[in-house]
Parts: structure tokens; C-alpha cells; sequence
């Protein structure tokens, strides 16, 4: 090939990159490896991981029971090497699996439309209060500090650096749920929107309705953030708000340490242009045939550049297209006995571990988290012990909130064991 | 055409229209504790009746619904992908094996870190690699994709060049950029200012320097850029830049141009973000994920996301100590499964391989052009790097334009080039081969481009109405966004 081009080396197809900027000594990595040296690296790093513990961790991050199926069809290489569908004429999988992605996301959530997918659901925060921004033409957002505290870091980090004020609401210390008082006081004509996560970061399930009513009479919207899809199998669907944000990890991927998950934004029908990120509409092919095609990209940054609603570009269509089938195989039945399968563990953990040396911390309703503080040990020696039996225990909450120092965030799935949670319990318990 | 020959595919409705009420695809073992009554545990008003419209179907209709779906898709497994900028390479499938092994697919963000050591030193690993490939100092895995590393790298840039005392308050773009770039910077909080290219596709030195103010914080540089030309003078643009005060941003979509040849690092990159999605072959899964990595300079380094990972005595731990950190721009630490895909990919080609592989790809792309010049009219000539640009000038004489060639292409076997971009080219055509096509791959293409240029000359007509032999005719995409459908809601009447 090169002596069709008439060049003598592979350097020559380099001469127009000037000779001094030109690598001088060659990349420092090692020689190429076969694939059975590169399996054995990677299952020698999954060795040095907590591989076959029972583990007790939520907050953002869930194990649920994935069906087979879902990967076998998401490995399709026609769903896995394909690329962002603008061909709409060679891309009728994955637009239509988008379509259908979009309208379960809306029927979940209680919300008109939702788009193709955000990147996770931390970062799908700051894009819903950018939108509430430009719904509002106001700038303040005021967040419950019980929302996934790296959510709010991450909306933090987007707001500072833009110079646009954010400030926090409260929980009421003995249920867990948003202080409403609090809310009021702080709402103020300044306030685009107000982020409410429910269930919150402690698992307690919020008064949605509540936190609407207030935050559209000083007219702000409520924005409501769900960080444990498989909540909405079964809680009723926060329709009181405008936008609702979220992951839907627990119906597409594994915990996979933090990634890839798949952030949601949903909303209602007037705000649909405001919108941030890929859309899937129905159309007409040119012989009246149903078909589904990238629309509204005006919003978008390839069309209006600088003017765009967001930068996003690359989503987590996979991901998603792996809870549209998750979603599918569970159907109406299925995501409210999953849902009920949740309610039923973490409700039996957290009475175990009750009638142990521990108490409850909030008295508020939970889904399949809560938080205890043990009595008889520290949660760190409580979590030593688990750790000694093969148990990753819950999460110690003073690794973000220095006033609940000392307790435990636990949570409970269907992938839960009775057996394991009978062991977990033990450690609560005092030295006999 | 000899590529292709129309085959059936099976028709499905939505998986909404095939289901019916009490069908179930799904098991689940019995409760193995006493069950909850949700009513009574949370209250009536918190629990909700069903989800409704949900899908009702049985497992082997969720198998047929979405294989039917998946062979309505064109996908790299099926051929050449031409799509310029996007770096379609072949996604081996061992790294989708790796990513899912027990013990990585199902760690948990905040098991400990004592329990985690291996998932910290596969991160370590791979930020070691791509620093090296960048010839920068310090990287963070943490943006899960291209546009969101650009924001990561504009705010260290703010963050930076408010600690010398001079905020600033704007970034200059090309104009031949890509849209995301303008999009971030303006998410960043910046004003953009386009900067012209010169007649050669490259920025204008003379206009960069006007403006090149004491009020620009950055000129965010894509190299080679969008026309596949290698910037000759970038040396020159990042003294420019460096003189005022302000910082050079390259942008990595076309490193795949460059791996193992020459680095960012060398030629005045302040920061750039890498797409791991692109250039280190993680499959873009109709659309994502991907993963966005930036790489800095030491002097921005203490302004990378947190946590960073540190090498200790004991091990590896993450620091969350760096007072002067942007923050956190993710939850957790990225898009981790992408991440091991990447570094299985560097593993199995080495340093060597790497740079291999940027020569085949330069070749191919070369190739490519070489085979199409004489059809399609070339508008710089400048040697192409891993992607040629062609414009549809001669085709448009018969009212052809390039969206119409690429329509064809479908016909003629092939996913389409990247259409209409860069602006700065009337009707363009973006071609990107990447180095994972086989000769005969290419010549394939090069062979049906060129059928299709004599179709243009002999019947206009039949390229305008392409795609015929698609599943569906070409999709009216304005009716799309004047009558937004975004969810189904029942059949029509």
C-alpha cells in the first residue's frame, strides 16, 4: 500500500508533522500480550478485590439479580458496535429500544418525556438545575443535604466554577425526612429550583407532595432526584415534580466499582425544548411507514454550538438499552415484586439488627436503606467483625456527614441472603 | 453492488403493542424472610397502584423482540465505518470478557480500600499509559466522556488561572471545531470567540494573534484537526498563547492520529482530554458510554478532580485532601468498566503495537484518498492524517450533495461517512477508516464511493432517493421534530 502512495517508509506518512515535535523515544509501555496473559492480569486484580463477599453497601450503588438475558442481548454486536444512530435508516434497533427506553423512563417516573440517557446520576443533577435555570430565568438552587452526597458535590463543582449560588435545606433530625419549616424559610424569589432525593441518601422516602406545594408557590420547580430505580416498582411516582433525575443502575448494571451506570432526566411536555441530551422521536419513512429518528437536535451542541442546552454528546445508550430489557423482562409484575422482595429484606435486617445492640437512627418510612447506630461496639468495629467473615458491612456515615459519625447505612436487596444478614446481625451484638 | 443483497427481516411492533395483562418474562426466588405489606409499612399514599402502560410479555418475546430489533442495525461487526472523527475500530472481545469478571463487574464503589487494591491499581495502571501516550504529567479517569473531559479541563484551566490572580473570561474555538467545544466553554461560564482557518484548513496565526488578549484564558485545539491535517504551526500557537497568559486545550478526538508518533505534551498542551470510546476501542454501544479522560501538566495537577490515587507504602489509597481540587465532576470514579476495557486494549498491543497501529491508520486513510481524488474534489491539500476530507462539489453540480451520497452509501453496503462536517467545508465528506480495515475492506468501499460518483452523472435521481434497499425509506426527520412523539402513548386511532 505504501508503494501505491509512492512513499518508501510509514515515517513519510508523518512529513507534515514537523521533525522536532515528532516522539523521539518510543512509548514506555510494555510489550503487546497475548489474551491469556491479559485474562490472567485482570483476574489476578479481581483476586485483590472483595470477590464472593456478601456485601451490606447501597448509597448509589445496588445489587440487584440481572436475568441472563439482558447481557446476552446487549452483547449483540449489532448493539454493541454501533454508533450514535444519525443514520436513522441503518439504526432502527437502537433508535426504537431508545423510544421505548424513554417512554418506560416517563411511565416510572410519572413524568411526559424523558431523554435518550445522561451519563450517570450525579451528573444528571446539575444539567436538571441548569434546565430549571432556563425555565425559571432564575439561578439559585436549594438542595437537601440528604441527597447522595457526591451528587451534590458534583452539582457543586458545575455551579461554583460558573459563579451561580446553590444552598441546602435540612432534614428534620428524627425522621429523616426534608424539614419543610426549614424549606420554607429558605425559599426566596431568587430560587429556580428546589432537589429533593427520594427515597434520600438515608433510604427514607420523602413528602413529595409537600416540597411541590412549596416550591411552586414562591415559584421555583421541584426537582426530584432517584438514585434507587428499583424504589419505583413499587413508591408512588413523584408526579408533583417538574423534572425528576436519576440512575437506573439497579435495572442495567452491575455495581461494577462506580461505572458505567445510567443517569435519567424526565419531564413534562412544556419543557421538552429545554431539554438536555439525545432525543428519539416517531416519524414517517417516505412511504408512511412508522419510523424513529434522532429529533430536536436544535437544543443540541453539534447544531447550536455555544447556545446549546448542554454539552452532552456521548450518553450511556448501552447501558441504557440494558435497563430497556431489564425493564421489559420484569414488566409491570415483575419491577413491583422485585420492589416488594426489597422492602421485605431491608425491613427484616433493619428489625434484626434492632433487637440487637443498635437503634434505628430516623423514624421516617425506607424503602431498602437505613441507618443504625450500634450501641454495643463502633459501626468500625461492628464492620471489622463483618469484614473477619467474609461481610462487607454498611456504610460508616460520618465519611460525609461528621453529625452521624459512628452509624451505619445499610441496605438490603432480593439478592440479599437471610443467612448473611442472620451473620451481619451477630456483630451488632455484645462480645459474649 | 456486489456487497450486498436484500435479506428478510422479521417486523416487530413495540415491545408496548405486544404486551398483554399477566404475561411475565421474569423469576424470582421465593422470599426467603416475612414478607412486607407495603400499605402498611409506608403508608397508602406512598405506594402506587401499578406502573401503567408497563410492558407484560414472556422471556422468549423479550429474546425475538430485541434480536429482531439489533438486525435492523448497520455495526462495525458487520463492516467498515466510516464515520470521520469517531474512530470506529473494531471492539475486541476480550475486553468485554475482562470488564466482567467476578470481582471487578461486581465491586462496590465503597468497599474498602484495603478490599480494592486491585481496582486501584488497574486505574494507577491506566493513568500511567495514558500520561506517557499524552507526554503529560497527571491524568484523571474520572469524566465519563469527550465533552464531559473538556469541562473537567476548562475548569482546572478557570481554577488555575484565578490562582495567578487573572480570571479570565474567554475561550477561543476554531472554527472548525467540534460543537461540543463552543457548548463547553460556555458551560464553563466563558464566552467563545471563533478563531478563522487560513486556506490550508489550519487557525490563522495572524488572527490568532489579535485574538490573543489578556482577557483569553484558552484556545481549545483539535490536532490533527477536524479537516484530518496535522496543525504545523501548533508549536508556534501554544507560544501565542503561553505569552498572554492563557492555555493551550487539546482536544483528543483525533489522537488516533498520533499515538506513539508525537504528543500533545510536546507541542505546548496545557491539558487535553483523551476518548477512550475512540481511540482505545471501547465499543460506543449505539452511543455510549464512553470515557473522557484529561490529562494536565504539573502545573495544573493539584487542580485535578477528586479523589486522586496515591502510591503508598502500604498500598494504594485515594486522597481526598487537595485543597485546591475543582471538586468532584462524578460520582464514584468514572466510567470504571470502561476503564478496563482501555487498559486491555494497551496491554494487548504494547507500546509498539500502539504505534502500529497509528501508522495503519494514517495508511488507511491515505489509501483511502489516494483511491477517491480523482472523483471527489479534495478541498486542502495538505497531507491527511487518519481521516481525508472530500467536499461535494462536483456532485452538487448534478444536485447531488453529500447527504445524498452518503444515503446511497447504505445501498452500496457501507455505513455512511460523517456528513456536512467540518462547517468550515461546503458539503462535506469525512472519512475515517481507522486501522483495523483489511486492504480489501477498503477497496471495497473506495470501489463503491466511486460506482457511486458515475451513479451521480448518470442518474442523479436514483442517489437523491436513496437509501432502497433499507428497511425503512428515508426518514422524515422534520415531521420528527415538528410534531414531537417522544413516548408512545397508545395506539393512534
Amino acid at each position: 500500500m505504501l508503494a501505491e502512495l509512492g512513499l518508501e517508509a510509514a515515517e513519510d506518512l508523518f512529513a507534515s508533522i514537523p521533525a522536532q515535535l515528532r516522539q523521539k523515544e518510543p512509548l514506555g509501555i510494555p510489550d503487546g500480550q497475548s489474551e491469556y496473559e491479559i485474562r490472567d492480569f485482570f483476574e489476578s486484580r479481581a483476586s485483590e478485590s472483595a470477590r464472593g463477599y456478601a456485601c451490606f453497601l447501597g448509597a448509589g450503588a445496588y445489587s440487584h439479580f440481572r436475568p441472563v438475558v439482558v447481557d446476552s442481548l446487549a452483547t449483540r454486536g449489532e448493539f454493541l458496535t454501533a454508533y450514535t444512530p444519525y443514520q436513522a435508516e441503518i439504526s432502527q434497533g437502537i433508535l426504537t429500544s431508545i423510544f421505548e427506553f424513554q417512554t418506560m423512563v416517563a411511565q416510572l417516573t410519572g413524568m411526559d418525556v424523558a431523554n435518550a440517557s445522561m451519563y450517570d446520576g450525579s451528573t444528571a443533577v446539575p444539567e436538571a438545575g441548569m434546565m430549571a435555570a432556563r425555565i425559571t430565568r432564575r439561578q439559585r438552587l436549594l438542595v437537601a443535604r440528604s441527597i447522595h452526597p457526591e451528587y451534590r458535590q458534583v452539582l457543586e463543582t458545575y455551579y461554583r466554577h460558573q459563579r451561580l449560588p446553590t444552598s441546602t435545606v435540612n432534614w428534620d433530625p428524627r425522621t429523616g425526612q426534608l424539614d419543610l419549616e426549614d424549606l420554607e424559610a429558605s425559599l426566596s424569589d431568587d430560587v429556580a429550583a428546589v432537589i429533593v432525593q427520594s427515597p434520600n441518601f438515608f433510604g427514607i422516602i420523602e413528602h413529595i407532595g409537600e416540597a411541590a406545594e412549596l416550591a411552586h408557590r414562591s415559584g421555583a420547580l421541584l426537582v426530584v432526584v432517584v438514585s434507587e430505580a428499583a424504589s419505583l416498582g413499587l413508591l408512588a411516582p413523584p408526579v408533583e415534580a417538574d423534572i425528576v433525575v436519576g440512575e437506573l443502575q439497579s435495572f442495567a448494571h452491575p455495581t461494577s466499582y462506580g461505572g458505567p451506570y445510567v443517569g435519567i432526566l424526565a419531564t413534562k411536555d412544556r419543557y421538552i425544548r429545554q431539554m438536555p441530551g439525545r432525543l428519539v422521536g416517531a416519524t414517517l419513512d417516505s412511504d408512511g411507514r412508522r419510523a424513529f429518528c434522532l429529533t430536536l437536535a436544535t437544543r443540541e451542541q453539534h447544531i447550536r454550538r455555544a447556545k446549546a442546552t448542554s454539552n452532552i454528546c456521548t450518553n450511556q445508550a448501552l447501558v441504557a438499552l440494558m435497563a430497556t430489557i431489564y425493564m421489559t423482562v420484569f414488566g409491570k409484575r415483575g419491577l413491583r415484586e422485585l420492589a416488594e422482595q426489597n422492602l421485605a429484606k431491608a425491613h427484616y435486617l433493619a428489625d434484626s439488627i434492632e433487637s440487637k445492640e443498635a437503634e434505628r437512627v430516623f423514624s421516617g418510612p425506607f424503602f431498602n436503606e437505613f441507618v443504625v447506630r450500634p450501641t454495643a461496639r463502633t459501626a468500625r468495629e461492628v464492620n471489622a467483625l463483618a469484614l473477619a467473615s467474609n461481610i462487607v458491612g454498611g456504610l460508616d456515615l460520618g465519611r460525609f456527614f461528621p453529625e452521624l459519625k459512628g452509624t451505619l447505612l445499610i441496605c438490603a436487596t432480593e439478592t440479599t441472603k437471610r443467612a448473611d444478614m442472620d451473620r451481619y446481625t451477630e456483630c451488632f451484638g455484645r462480645i459474649p | 453492488m456486489t456487497r450486498v443483497r436484500q435479506h428478510q427481516t422479521q417486523d416487530e411492533l413495540l415491545v408496548f403493542e405486544r404486551s398483554s395483562p399477566g404475561k411475565v418474562g421474569y423469576q424470582l426466588p421465593a422470599l426467603d424472610v416475612p414478607a412486607a405489606d407495603p400499605v402498611e409499612v409506608l403508608g397508602k399514599e406512598r405506594v402506587r397502584e401499578s406502573i401503567d402502560g408497563f410492558p407484560e410479555v414472556s422471556e422468549v418475546e423479550v429474546v425475538r423482540h430485541f434480536t429482531r430489533l439489533s438486525t435492523w442495525n448497520y455495526a462495525i461487526d458487520l463492516g467498515l465505518y466510516p464515520l470521520g472523527s469517531c474512530t470506529m475500530k473494531y471492539n475486541p472481545r476480550l475486553n468485554e470478557a475482562v470488564a466482567r469478571i467476578e470481582g471487578i463487574v461486581d465491586a462496590h464503589p465503597y468497599q474498602p480500600e484495603s478490599m480494592a487494591q486491585g481496582l486501584l491499581r488497574i486505574q494507577r495502571t491506566l493513568e500511567t499509559y495514558l500520561a506517557d501516550i499524552a507526554g503529560m504529567d497527571a491524568v484523571t479517569l474520572q469524566p465519563a466522556a469527550g465533552a464531559h473531559g473538556e469541562l473537567t479541563g476548562l475548569l482546572m484551566i478557570r481554577s488555575y488561572l484565578e490562582s495567578q490572580g487573572s480570571p479570565r473570561r474567554v475561550v477561543l474555538i476554531p472554527d472548525s471545531a467540534h460543537g461540543t467545544n463552543p457548548a463547553t466553554a460556555a458551560i464553563a461560564g466563558y464566552e467563545t470567540r471563533e478563531i478563522p482557518s487560513n486556506r490550508e484548513g489550519m487557525i490563522d496565526l495572524a488572527a490568532l494573534r489579535l485574538a490573543a488578549d489578556d482577557s483569553v484564558a484558552a484556545l481549545m485545539v483539535t490536532n490533527p484537526n477536524t479537516v484530518g491535517i496535522f496543525e504545523r504551526d501548533i508549536a508556534a500557537v501554544a507560544d501565542i498563547l503561553h505569552r498572554q497568559g492563557a492555555l493551550l486545550y487539546v482536544d483528543g478526538a483525533n489522537m488516533n492520529a498520533l499515538v506513539g508518533i508525537a504528543r500533545p505534551g510536546d507541542f505546548g498542551a496545557d491539558v487535553m482530554h483523551l476518548n477512550l470510546h475512540k481511540t482505545f476501542s471501547t465499543p460506543h454501544g449505539g452511543g455510549g458510554p464512553g470515557a473522557g479522560p484529561v490529562a494536565v501538566k504539573a502545573h495544573l495537577e493539584s487542580f485535578l478532580p477528586v479523589p486522586r490515587i496515591r502510591e503508598e507504602a502500604g498500598g494504594l489509597r485515594y486522597d481526598w485532601d487537595r485543597p485546591k481540587s475543582i471538586g468532584r465532576v462524578r460520582a464514584f470514579y468514572g466510567n470504571f468498566g470502561v476503564l478496563v476495557r482501555a487498559l486491555a486494549y494497551i496491554l494487548a498491543h504494547g507500546g509498539d503495537g500502539l504505534r502500529n497501529a497509528t501508522v495503519d491508520a494514517v495508511l488507511n486513510a491515505s489509501y483511502i484518498r489516494r483511491g477517491l481524488e480523482d472523483d471527489y474534489d479534495l478541498p486542502y491539500n495538505a497531507p491527511s492524517m487518519h481521516e481525508c476530507i472530500f467536499s461535494d462539489a462536483r456532485q452538487a453540480k448534478y444536485g447531488v450533495k453529500t447527504g445524498d451520497i452518503a444515503k446511497r452509501l447504505i445501498d452500496h453496503g457501507f455505513h455512511p461517512y460523517t456528513v456536512s462536517f467540518p462547517l468550515i467545508v461546503r458539503g462535506a465528506l469525512m472519512i475515517e477508516p481507522t486501522e483495523t480495515e483489511s486492504k480489501q475492506e477498503l477497496d471495497e468501499f473506495i470501489e463503491a464511493m466511486r460506482a457511486i460518483a458515475r451513479e451521480v452523472e448518470a442518474d442523479p435521481r436514483l442517489v437523491r432517493s436513496a437509501p432502497v434497499t433499507t428497511r425503512t425509506n428515508r426518514v422524515d426527520e422534520t415531521l420528527a421534530a415538528r410534531k414531537p412523539v417522544l413516548t408512545w402513548r397508545g395506539t393512534p386511532e
